[in-house]
């Protein structure tokens, strides 16, 4: 009888997971490998590895050997069987669709989406034959009543980007189950810190990486982590055989890994949305401190959640982490450590779009730009920026308040940053 | 590139075996012994097929250096190897270290009974591939038993290649590699 096998934790993990040193130089950082190509041992060895008869690296496009640690690592993270890194988290969604999808099949997805997924999903995917038809994930009757015989994938954030909806996995994941539908999640606001989708029986994750997981804001890319328990033998597109491969059959020849080799042979090698090596080794950085970073992150955003839902110039605030917010209670149960560290809140003012744009003209520490999950806190104001060109009447119709402004909280002293948004909510 | 021996991390997902069945089917010094101890293989049920799962282990291990007699009744010869009908049917000479089986579970006690008579010192059950029956007859022989498990994918596992396609192999050390399984 074998001895007991440790389960090493989530922090060991991060920074240990993928990284063994290697053989030659013993190398305890992860090397950045910046090589297009890998020379083979003999032409078998090429001839196999272009059969995917052997594991190994041919091309960059396809893989690389700093690339694969970070893959790994976050595989290992998200408790999947795998991953596969891309050029970025809107690449990581088509690679994924492009994968699993045909044209005339259907994709079931919340209508609580980062908007760039709403475009690529409606007009991008509209152009290779998918339909895409859009519910509020907030009724699981919703959901069902959208499902066709053409359905092939639901799909959902998280956090939904900006109005903080919490997904309720165990109602999703039961009808998905029901109609052998995988659930494809995208992660990126909550991290596998605060949240593991797999764990709650979603098929496969999503990151955009350029968030929390780089977590500094300097570098584009995005993750698809398969749970490896999906049951992809009536699934066409994986199940079948391959035109591409001397019809090679993935899910047989594979089996729990055969979407990813799938996603990574065929539809990463044909996209060409590969992520340099570079920007994975700056990736692998940030996920080396994620945890001790998103405590951080929540603490923050969780104190100055509760100082705006108690300032005078302030109509409401949504976020999870407060009592009174409608998804509290499943923002407790699947983010028990905290849901995340963006959320949105409306000024009160006469002029709430006008009074919008001066308080973020007021800010000292909060910088104003497109992007989320950066070590600094960010904020954006959609009333003029985003959705500048709607009326009034338009953005409320697009479920927008005119005063509505995005923050993306940092870890900068929080003293410091209640400051700032007290004396620019003073200012307007 | 390979890990050490001494690794301490649990390794243990993708199987359907439970916790009991896991620590003994799916040991990991179990698994690497077999691996480095082995010279030839015989796969029952290997495929002449280059398409099928089981010619592309096959042609993996021969590329890793593992002599691998094909037993498939209805072939002559599979990868430059003469097939046989059945294990008995291996000529004694060649000495047979490893039963992999690519074949369902209700035919593999008998395959164990025949790896048991050929002296073999492992036997190994591909991916969802589970029988306790067999494993029982094995055992009794002192033969290693793997099952619910791939050896191309355990051996790209402990040789580091597995890692290369983004697969998480589980394994965590902080030591130095080594360049084999």
């Amino acid at each position: 009888m074998a001895q007991e096998k440790r389960k090493f934790g989530f922090d060991t993990r991060m920074l240990h997971a993928g990284h063994v040193p290697d053989a030659v130089t013993g190398a305890r950082s992860v090397p950045i490998y910046q090589t297009t190509s890998y020379v083979f041992n003999d032409p078998d060895h090429a001839a196999q590895l272009f059969e995917l008869k052997q594991y190994g690296n041919i091309y960059t496009r396809i893989n690389n050997p700093t690339t694969a640690v970070f893959e790994e690592r976050i595989a290992s993270l998200e408790n999947g069987t795998g991953a596969l890194a891309c050029a970025s988290g809107m690449s990581a969604q088509l690679i994924t669709m492009m994968t699993l999808l045909q044209p005339g099949d259907e994709i079931v997805a919340s209508s609580h989406l980062y908007g760039g997924t709403i475009t690529q999903f409606t007009h991008t995917f509209k152009k290779l034959g998918l339909t895409c038809h859009f519910v509020d994930p907030t009724h699981i009757d919703n959901w069902a009543a959208a499902i066709t015989p053409q359905t092939r994938a639901f799909y959902a954030e998280t956090i939904g980007n900006p109005k903080g909806t919490i997904l309720d996995f165990a109602a999703v994941t039961d009808l998905a189950n029901a109609h052998n539908i995988p659930l494809i999640v995208d992660n990126t606001f909550a991290t596998p810190y605060l949240c593991r989708p797999i764990d709650f029986g979603a098929t496969i994750t999503l990151h955009s990486a350029t968030k929390f997981i780089g977590g500094h804001g300097n570098s584009i890319g995005g993750v698809i982590i398969d749970s490896g328990q999906f049951d992809f033998s009536q699934f066409a597109t994986i199940a079948d055989p391959s035109p591409a491969y001397h019809n090679l059959k993935f899910y047989e020849t594979f089996g729990h890994y055969g979407f990813l080799m799938k996603a990574r042979t065929e539809t990463l090698r044909d996209t060409g949305s590969s992520i340099s090596p570079f920007n994975a080794f700056l990736l692998i950085q940030g996920l080396e401190t994620l945890s001790v970073r998103m405590d951080r992150h929540v603490a923050n955003a969780q104190k100055i959640a509760e100082f705006l839902d108690q300032h005078d110039n302030v109509a409401w605030v949504s976020y999870a982490g407060l009592p009174d917010n409608p998804h509290h209670d499943l923002a407790k149960k699947y983010l028990p450590k905290g849901p995340g560290a963006i959320f949105t809140f409306g000024i009160k003012a006469d002029n709430p779009r006008q009074a919008g744009k001066e308080f973020i003209e007021s800010l000292h520490l909060f910088s104003h730009l497109a992007n989320v999950g950066d070590a600094r806190s960010l904020v954006i104001h959609p009333g003029s920026t985003t959705h500048q060109q709607l009326s009034d009447a338009e953005l409320t119709a697009a479920g927008v308040d005119p005063g509505m402004i995005r923050l993306s909280i940092g870890m900068e002293t929080v003293e410091d940053l209640i400051w700032d948004l007290d004396q620019a909510l003073q200012a307007i | 590139m390979g890990s050490r021996s001494s690794l301490a991390g649990d390794i243990g997902m993708n199987t359907v075996l439970n916790d009991e069945q896991r620590k003994k089917y799916l040991d990991p010094a179990t698994i690497r012994s077999a691996l480095q101890e082995t010279k030839t293989i015989a796969m029952v049920g290997l495929s002449p097929k280059s398409e099928r799962p089981s010619n592309f282990v096959a042609t993996y291990m021969q590329y890793e250096g593992y002599r691998v007699i094909p037993v498939n009744p209805r072939a002559t010869e599979i990868l430059g190897e003469k097939a046989y009908p059945d294990l008995l049917s291996i000529p004694d000479d060649i000495q047979i270290d490893m039963v992999n089986v690519f074949r369902r579970p209700a035919e593999c006690p008998a395959i164990a009974e025949q790896a048991v008579k050929i002296g073999a010192k492992s036997l190994w059950l591909q991916l969802r591939v589970v029988s306790p029956e067999a494993a029982e007859i094995a055992e009794a022989a002192d033969i290693a038993v793997i099952m619910d498990r791939c050896v191309k994918i355990e051996h790209g596992r402990y040789a580091g290649s597995l890692h290369w396609v983004g697969m998480n192999t589980e394994i965590i050390s902080a030591r130095k590699a080594k360049r084999h399984v």
